[in-house]
């Protein structure tokens, strides 16, 4: 490649980056003021700089910005668990929702929420913090079951991979219903909400708790990400090249199974963004994964911090969970993307 | 079948006695079905006096004829439309993987059936049913339509993967729907799939569309056994395709359409039925069809009764029972990758 090209791509980068940063500013912005009581953009500035009515200050910093920086940390989780996924398994339709591990670590969290803590979402910080764990559980066992069904002769086809991730979602969803029966009626209908993508863990101690997960799991997949663009070249010329196919391919996997059962764990089952960020990513920076990887976690930040404030602005007082939202979107770009790969 | 170069008859004895044991053991689970439930005390005297010798002022008589014996015949009658459904669309298609909960068919029908609730509220249950067909034809013309525009062509995997994003979709804007115009409760009741509270008007009304729809599958059965060797052979047999096609679209709108009005998205057995079927009887759609029905009854009523004794008096939804038995099934196809019918 060419010096000069090499520069102008930097550049390309660079201004991607900083003008997708000054996006989620703004749209924090219009996320804060939106909503059932607006409040205007003065005061809000005035608010965040201290000089607010208590009123304002209440709204913004104790519901507003918890949530805001939930779905902020949310969408940047799942965008790199997808983007991970399509990097190892060379499948461009790869995501943790398509593919049933949102659906396995959602089950597991019921359960976990069910049976230890008496009723389904009660916020008590060490159960907050020992939640994850629960998803992690529902998350591997869903992984595991989607690898070894789906892996035959020696390898696992793309479209199979997403074939078997269909049924396992079902499975999960039946099981989940059959399971509904032990529940309050009202639990239930929180948690089926809940599993089709909604920010509910809206106080600070839910943000932490994310923040501290990624903040450890993320600088792991950003150190790996030439082993991911090894990886997508193949498995021959990646062993070629010396790397340990499989075990990275384990850990990988691994990793971004984490990303997305923490997610799950206050965002509940969100499909197609991790699909979509990766793939915009793609489109923008080209393949590489030291460029894309940052871009799509900070599309898929922009992305699903503008779906839910769409969604609790478009049918105020009502709200639609951002899941929904993003599966309208989503749905015709997965489509779109499927129409196009041969 | 790609792989066989004649027809796979088998034993027309076995096709008959697939038929006479269906046929019994139906009669049996409905008589179980009917007996089965909350109230303990009717006998299966009650059950026989009830259907033959009717008397109003008898509450067990009363239950029999209003609650039970229209839920038994609404699962029947559900299961037999859908698998005769997935017989017909695979048959027609080639496609291991086709039946109506996976092409979109059923998703589309209960997109309109919410579109109906929210705007024209107290709509009469025959509006609903055209609704739902409707529905029906919309879901099936935008999942075939898109894959149609597939590079590489439409493969069976793709159609079920376009017919996934459709139903994600289509459920996703019918939530927005319910949430909107307040209407979640009856969107979520279609959703949620089960015979649980069925009325018998309903299935007045639904019977005879789905009476109409298995007598056209069934005048078709012939068209599409020469169909299911591919549309090549089948023009070059001297057969009117597309003719056979349009009345066999026809067929499968009517029969989905009617079961959704009924029973809602119940998912799997328009998949997993035909392929029983065809294990047990060969490749013969003039078989296929009268025994898909026969067992598509006998796996939803079973599976409703199933779900009333999970963990009673809870019901659990018929659906669920028919996923746990279909995801399997569905994976085992999903390894093939759609091939082999």
């Amino acid at each position: 490649m060419m010096p000069n090209t090499l520069a102008k791509n930097e550049a390309k980068y660079k201004f991607l980056m900083i003008t997708t940063f000054i996006l989620i500013i703004m749209a924090i912005l219009i996320s804060i003021n939106a909503g059932y009581m607006k409040i205007p953009i003065a005061d809000v500035i005035a608010t965040l700089f201290g000089n607010g009515t208590p009123q304002n200050e209440l709204t913004i910093f104790e519901f507003r910005l918890p949530r805001i920086f939930m779905a902020l940390l949310v969408g940047l989780g799942i965008s790199i668990s997808g983007a991970i996924l399509q990097g190892i398994s060379g499948n461009p339709l790869a995501d943790p929702g398509i593919l049933g591990i949102n659906a396995g670590a959602g089950f597991t969290i019921v359960l976990y929420m069910f049976f230890f803590q008496g009723t389904v979402f009660i916020t008590g910080w060490l159960s907050i913090f020992i939640m994850p764990f629960a998803a992690l559980i529902g998350g591997f066992i869903a992984a595991f079951l989607i690898y070894i069904i789906s892996w035959k002769n020696g390898r696992v086809t793309p479209i199979r991979l997403i074939l078997v991730g269909i049924g396992i979602n079902a499975a999960f969803g039946a099981g989940l219903t059959i399971f509904q029966m032990k529940m309050e009626p009202i639990d239930f209908m929180k948690a089926i909400v809940w599993l089709s993508g909604s920010i509910w863990g809206t106080n600070w101690t839910f943000v932490w708790m994310i923040a501290l997960w990624l903040v450890v799991l993320i600088p792991i997949v950003l150190y790996k990400s030439r082993v991911l663009d090894v990886l997508k070249l193949g498995d021959s010329i990646a062993i070629g090249v010396g790397a340990n196919i499989e075990k990275e391919r384990r850990f990988l996997l691994f990793i971004s199974v984490a990303i997305a059962a923490v997610c799950v764990s206050v965002g509940g089952g969100i499909t197609f963004l991790g699909l979509i960020a990766p793939h915009m990513a793609r489109r923008l920076v080209g393949a590489s994964h030291a460029k894309s990887l940052p871009l799509a976690a900070l599309l898929g930040a922009l992305l699903l911090l503008l779906a839910d404030t769409l969604g609790r602005v478009i049918l105020a007082p009502m709200e639609l969970p951002v899941g929904l939202v993003i599966s309208v979107l989503g749905a015709p770009y997965f489509i779109y993307l499927l129409i196009k790969t041969n | 079948m790609n792989t066989k170069t004649t027809l796979d008859y088998k034993n027309p004895f076995t096709s008959s006695a697939v038929i006479i044991i269906g046929i019994i053991l139906l009669a049996l689970s409905v008589v179980v079905s009917i007996n089965f439930g909350a109230s303990s005390t009717l006998s299966y005297q009650d059950v026989w006096s009830a259907i033959f010798h009717f008397d109003p002022t008898n509450s067990s008589h009363v239950i029999i004829r209003e609650l039970r014996l229209p839920r038994a015949i609404a699962a029947i009658s559900v299961g037999a439309a859908l698998a005769v459904s997935g017989a017909i669309m695979q048959g027609m298609t080639r496609n291991p993987l086709a039946s109506p909960s996976i092409m979109g068919v059923t998703s589309g029908s209960s997109f309109l059936i919410a579109i109906a609730l929210a705007a024209l509220p107290g709509i009469s249950y025959l509006g609903l049913m055209m609704f739902s067909f409707v529905g029906a034809g919309l879901g099936a013309a935008l999942v075939f339509g898109i894959s149609a525009m597939a590079k590489g062509g439409v493969t069976p995997v793709k159609l079920a993967l376009v017919g996934s994003a459709i139903t994600s979709l289509l459920s996703s804007l019918s939530t927005a729907i319910g949430i909107k115009f307040n209407v979640s409760k009856d969107i979520s009741y279609w959703y949620a799939g089960g015979v649980s509270s069925i009325q018998p008007q309903h299935i007045l009304f639904a019977i005879p569309f789905i009476i109409v729809g298995l007598i056209l599958a069934l005048i078709l059965s012939r068209s599409i056994s020469v169909l299911s060797l591919g549309e090549d052979v089948a023009k070059g047999l001297g057969q009117r395709t597309g003719y056979v096609q349009l009345l066999g679209t026809i067929a499968v709108l009517l029969l989905t359409g009617a079961a959704v009005s009924i029973a809602g998205m119940i998912g799997f057995v328009g998949l997993v039925i035909p392929h029983i079927t065809r294990f047990l009887v060969g490749v013969d759609y003039r078989w296929i069809i009268p025994c898909s029905a026969i067992l598509g009854g006998i796996l939803l009523i079973t599976a409703d009764i199933v779900g009333r004794s999970v963990n009673p008096p809870f019901e659990t939804p018929v659906s669920a029972i028919t996923a746990l038995i279909g995801v399997p099934f569905f994976l085992y196809l999903a390894r093939k990758e759609g091939r082999g019918l």
